[in-house]
């Protein structure tokens, strides 16, 4: 029976596993944070425990409200938001939400982010101890925030200071990401100025400051002027950093993001340079895109030939005229019944 | 308790003119069993190469559980933009990604008491559904359906099957009572008695239909319109600020946590803004 001779989907084989600094997580797809809440509300679009981690909403200290309304707008093949980093704050992610997520057997990287260093680092050293939490990622580049001039990761030495606090206040088995913004002339600059402070790995990147005029109001679209552009539409910047950063520091595990709505894509930032993905924007569209992503990526590997994710992971760098390209092989077509009908049904 | 909401790909049964407005049919098993009135669904448009990422979020017209189809959920839409102009191109066979039943429903009363239900514009949708589900509880239901002229109507023909009376307003009186629907309805509240009084449509409408509730002292349900990227909860853009069972207002998502809400407990004077005493709002000043 050609039936059951046929290959199995090679998906199945390829070894999935990734490591963020002592992160070690099943697969390399995880969702994005401010894109997925804390996972409750995907709960009902896939299983939490199947991604590689859920990154919570960057939490702060104390609730916070957010901005005013209009918060969103659309734009060619993206959005912009202004929410202004609304949230319970820390108590209720450590109460509700971090448990919710254990419980699940859902791995949690934890956004935290504050106004100053001390809260920055108060928050670290909130999150010891807590179940689940398999890394903390600073997020010291949310444009959505009233002293925008003032990004920490807009400046070398103030993103260094952050994430030398964080990285001492978090416990030492847990890894500090530090998530950057792809708004400055250098990111490498920034990226080097991190890991010097103690950062383990780097997530690339934040949303790009971007401004929507409402041309029946004649003023901003948004209330609060100003938003963050995400989406496919940043997907070759967000590759761009990827791909210079790992170049320039081969060594730090990235955490991959921008406007990632498929596994072809995702596979992009793998290849340069990312050992995981985050998938954010793409949850407004499919909720239950993260997973979808994660199989698409898996058979995408497979079908170039790719044992192991860790073999692809900034693969794209490797020297001109080295060939060792893995051409895509076409997926095996699935058995078909043999069939005695003369006309199509679509026929006429 | 409301059921977990649901992603389906269901195939287009029909769209069809209705005034300004076009009747969206789509077969969505898992969501039509599920869906009671006041609750929403979120598509998304343009197809599979869209640069519109975002879903449209309109609510049930009517769910309908069984019959020829494995369950199908009707929808209004009113054309605004790109997305839901690619929506009133819809046809039979088309394919449509449908996430729902998303929100909160309206509360039904637990007596058999009259309702006033006010609908603004094809914001009408839901109160069928709900004028049908007040009547299994013998509650009389009186619709008033009012838009700023006849085409921008929704249902009024419909109407007069499933209310026990139904008034219509519009602004240049072109059918019905000229004027708006809070004109009329003092009236009606005192007429029939109806001891609770529900509405959906345009955000100034809701607040006014509100205070004429508030003066009879009587509740009143709204369901809002706020403009929404995701419809299930993560994305943070549909808050208002709405006053909480413990006094404190928060910057309450319309997806998950409304888009039904008591009418007396949203902030509309503050709606846009964020109330200088809401949980979490910046120190100094409402910005």
């Amino acid at each position: 029976m050609s039936v059951v001779d046929l290959p199995r989907p090679a998906a199945a084989a390829v070894d999935l596993r990734t490591t963020l600094g002592a992160a070690r997580l099943p697969n390399p797809v995880l969702t994005a944070s401010g894109c997925a809440a804390a996972g409750r509300e995907l709960a009902p679009f896939l299983d939490v425990a199947v991604l590689g981690a859920v990154v919570t909403k960057s939490v702060m200290l104390a609730p916070r409200s957010g901005r005013a309304t209009p918060r969103m707008a659309e734009t060619p093949s993206g959005m912009l938001n202004s929410i202004g980093l609304q949230g319970p704050g820390i108590d209720a992610l450590v109460e509700h939400d971090l448990p919710w997520l254990a419980e699940r057997g859902a791995r949690a990287v934890v956004s935290i982010a504050g106004s100053t260093v001390d809260e920055y680092a108060e928050l670290a050293g909130r999150l010891r101890g807590s179940p689940g939490v398999v890394a903390v990622e600073a997020n010291i580049s949310c444009p959505n925030v009233a002293e925008r001039g003032q990004v920490f990761a807009c400046d070398p030495d103030a993103a260094a200071r952050v994430i030398a606090a964080v990285r001492r206040e978090s416990s030492p088995m847990i890894p500090v990401l530090a998530k950057l913004s792809p708004d400055v002339t250098d990111i490498v600059a920034i990226a080097r100025s991190c890991v010097d402070a103690g950062a383990d790995g780097l997530s690339l990147i934040n949303t790009l400051l971007a401004m929507v005029i409402d041309v029946d109001r004649q003023r901003p679209a948004l209330a609060g002027v100003t938003g963050g552009l995400s989406g496919p539409a940043i997907r070759p910047v967000a590759v761009r950093c990827v791909w210079q950063v790992h170049a320039a520091l081969p060594a730090v595990p990235i955490l991959g993001m921008g406007g990632i709505m498929t596994g072809l894509e995702a596979l992009q930032f793998v290849l340069a340079g990312a050992s995981a993905v985050a998938v954010g924007t793409a949850v407004f569209h499919d909720p239950s895109s993260p997973a979808r992503v994660l199989a698409e990526l898996a058979a995408a590997l497979a079908a170039r030939g790719f044992d192991r994710l860790a073999d692809a992971v900034g693969y794209a760098h490797r020297p001109a005229g080295d060939g060792g390209d893995h051409h895509p092989r076409p997926a095996p077509e699935p058995a078909r019944r043999p069939t005695h009908r003369v006309l199509g049904a679509d026929e006429p | 308790m409301t059921v977990p909401p649901v992603q389906v790909r269901g195939e287009v049964l029909g769209r069809r003119r209705v005034g300004a407005y076009h009747l969206v049919e789509v077969v969505a098993p898992g969501i039509a069993e599920s869906a009671r009135p006041g609750q929403f669904v979120a598509v998304t448009v343009g197809g599979p190469a869209s640069s519109m990422l975002l879903r449209r979020a309109f609510a049930i017209y009517r769910a309908t559980p069984v019959g020829a189809y494995t369950g199908t959920v009707k929808f209004v839409v009113g054309v605004h933009g790109q997305g839901t102009e690619w929506l009133a191109g819809l046809r039979q066979g088309d394919q449509l990604d449908v996430v729902g039943p998303l929100g909160t429903p309206f509360r039904l009363p637990t007596k058999p008491v009259g309702c006033v239900l006010v609908g603004g514009g094809y914001g009408s949708a839901p109160l069928f559904g709900l004028a049908d589900a007040l009547a299994a509880r013998d509650c009389p239901a009186h619709l008033v359906l009012g838009a700023a002229t006849a085409d921008r109507l929704f249902g009024d023909q419909e109407a007069r099957r499933a209310a026990a009376s139904v008034t219509v307003t519009t602004d240049d009186g072109s059918t019905g009572v000229r004027g708006v629907v809070t004109d009329v309805l003092p009236g009606l509240v005192e007429r029939t008695g109806a001891l609770v009084v529900y509405a959906c449509g345009p955000m100034p409408m809701l607040r006014a239909v509100g205070q004429v509730a508030a003066s009879y002292a009587i509740p009143c349900q709204v369901a809002v319109e706020e403009s929404m990227a995701c419809g299930i909860g993560v994305c943070m853009t549909c808050v208002l600020p709405v006053v909480g069972a413990d006094g404190v207002t928060r910057m309450t998502r319309s997806c998950v946590d409304g888009p039904v809400f008591a009418a007396d407990r949203v902030r509309w004077d503050e709606v846009g803004r964020v109330p200088a005493d809401a949980l979490g709002a910046p120190a100094g000043a409402t910005y």
